[in-house]
């Protein structure tokens, strides 16, 4: 199992850490070459601005489309954004490969960053509380029919898979609790 | 994880993301907009670049709030602010302002010359500068969420910053090394917390990111920073003061994220015309470094 992390910009080695607290083993991807030796994708937190930016530039854009219909992503925040169908504040284009409307710093400014505890919906297999870290978070303001929702917060998704897919909106990598990256990595498990 | 509190979590995170990025100088929503296109992780919203404080002098302040105000308008990344050392109150104006990020910075003109802001008291974070792991230590100390190398702002130099960043990660590897009643000493000597010395020599590293910062002007230079344990980098005139604003802007994003890649830092400085007129610091008097300024 080979899981890689999206390495341009952001808390990749937070995530690289988290995946080796839920068990497994993550390498940095930086290059079409490094992503062609990944069955696994995470996208980190960061800029989404800025990912895009370099996903264009190195030519990295159609080919993490494309590695996304086939192998399990898991975007947490900026990769959320860059992982839905529809962005919005501002607009701007996405991978489209989960089926969701995201808008961007939808609760604010840092001053509006917040750290909350959530119990998870009935029957996503969480068992117990998770603790979520929201950093200038985008809100999940619409799902697609094969969206799965595991965790809301004010009734807005924040934990939810289609598919092979994992997306959050906060940041399980910045807590000890390895369970989120658990799902994901049961799902990789699953689709190898 | 000591240290980290709620507030503290919350002021550290965004600083994680951040990590790998560029944050770039502004003076107005035009140069903003060209960061943010060119892939900048965040600005920040000053009234003259350091090289321009440096040539017309006088008293550098916070930026006026209209220009704040119209930068935040026009980006969607994190805007953050310089208050002046020691100027709570500039800082208190600027979280009322729900900037992202503060700079008590050394670029600006002192406001006390004895005492930094106690940062813990604030909601927003902040970012310091450091020449050395005990003024790093001080700044954690104080509230801190994030550190910087000082370099030497505005003078195109990277000689600084190199300085700063190979000090203070030479003084994280001494302090692994020495046994626990030596680190006492060794905390009194540094003038910082023992408890955050203790922390520091069970890590390896510092308890909050550690970017760089003072003199960045090429992608080389980027590169050469993140070799030397940088996790991101800002860049002051660097940007502005060429004659290639956009093509260096993310020719610096490029190198910042692919410093270990020698080919794409070349592709990275191929298209770049001429950079900012550099200063050699060795030549400037005492009274015009930044860098001494901050306690």
């Amino acid at each position: 199992m080979r899981i890689g992390v999206l390495a341009l910009q952001g808390d990749f080695e937070a995530h690289r850490k988290a995946v080796g607290r839920a068990g497994g083993e993550a390498r940095q991807v930086r290059t079409q070459a490094e992503l062609d030796q990944a069955d696994a994708l995470i996208i980190p937190g960061g800029e989404s601005t800025t990912m895009l930016k370099l996903l264009r530039a190195e030519g990295l854009y159609e080919k993490l489309a494309e590695f996304g219909r086939r192998k399990p992503l898991f975007g947490t925040c900026a990769g959320a954004i860059l992982l839905a169908r529809e962005v919005a504040s501002p607009a701007q284009e996405s991978l489209s490969l989960v089926d969701l409307e995201v808008e961007r710093n939808a609760y604010g400014r840092q001053i509006d960053s917040r750290i909350v505890r959530l119990e998870p919906e009935a029957g996503s297999g969480l068992d117990g509380p998770v603790e979520a870290v929201f950093i200038r978070a985008p809100v999940i303001r619409a799902v697609g029919p094969g969206v799965r929702v595991l965790i809301r917060y004010q009734g807005d998704p924040v934990l939810v898979e289609q598919d092979r897919h994992l997306v959050a909106t906060f940041h399980p990598e910045l807590t000890e609790d390895a369970r989120v990256h658990r799902i994901f990595l049961d799902k990789v498990a699953k689709a190898a | 994880m000591m240290y980290l509190d709620e507030q503290l979590r919350l002021k550290v995170g965004l600083a994680e993301m951040l990590k790998g990025g560029v944050v770039m100088d502004v003076t107005n929503a035009e140069q903003a907009s060209i960061a943010e296109k060119a892939g900048a992780t965040a600005v920040m919203a000053l009234e003259r670049v350091p090289a321009d404080i440096r040539k017309e002098g006088g008293v550098a302040r916070m930026a006026p709030i209209n220009k704040i105000r119209e930068i935040m308008a026009e980006v969607s990344i994190p805007v953050m602010a310089k208050a002046r050392i020691g100027h709570f109150m500039e800082a208190r104006v600027l979280e009322a302002l729900k900037v992202d990020y503060i700079d008590e910075s050394e670029v600006l003109t002192p406001a006390d010359e004895e005492h930094h802001i106690d940062k813990r008291k604030f909601k927003t974070p902040f970012v310091c500068g450091a020449r050395n792991l005990g003024e790093a230590l001080r700044r954690i100390a104080e509230g801190a969420a994030m550190i910087r190398t000082k370099g030497e702002a505005g003078s195109g130099n990277i000689v600084e910053a190199v300085r700063n960043m190979r000090t203070i990660v030479k003084e994280m590897k001494q302090l692994t090394v020495l046994g626990e009643e030596e680190l006492v000493a060794e905390s009194k000597k540094l003038q910082a917390p023992l408890e955050l010395v203790q922390w520091v020599a069970k890590n390896g590293k510092l308890p909050v990111p550690n970017f760089s910062a003072g003199g960045i002007a090429t992608p080389a230079d980027a590169a050469l920073v993140m070799q030397l344990g940088a996790e991101a980098v800002f860049v002051g005139s660097g940007i502005f003061k060429s004659q290639d604003p956009e093509t260096r802007a993310r020719a610096i994003v490029k190198a910042t994220t692919y410093y270990n890649d020698p080919q794409k830092l070349l592709e990275a400085s191929e298209e770049l015309g001429i950079g900012m007129p550099g200063i050699d610091v060795a030549k400037l008097p005492e009274a015009e470094l930044l860098q001494t300024r901050g306690w």
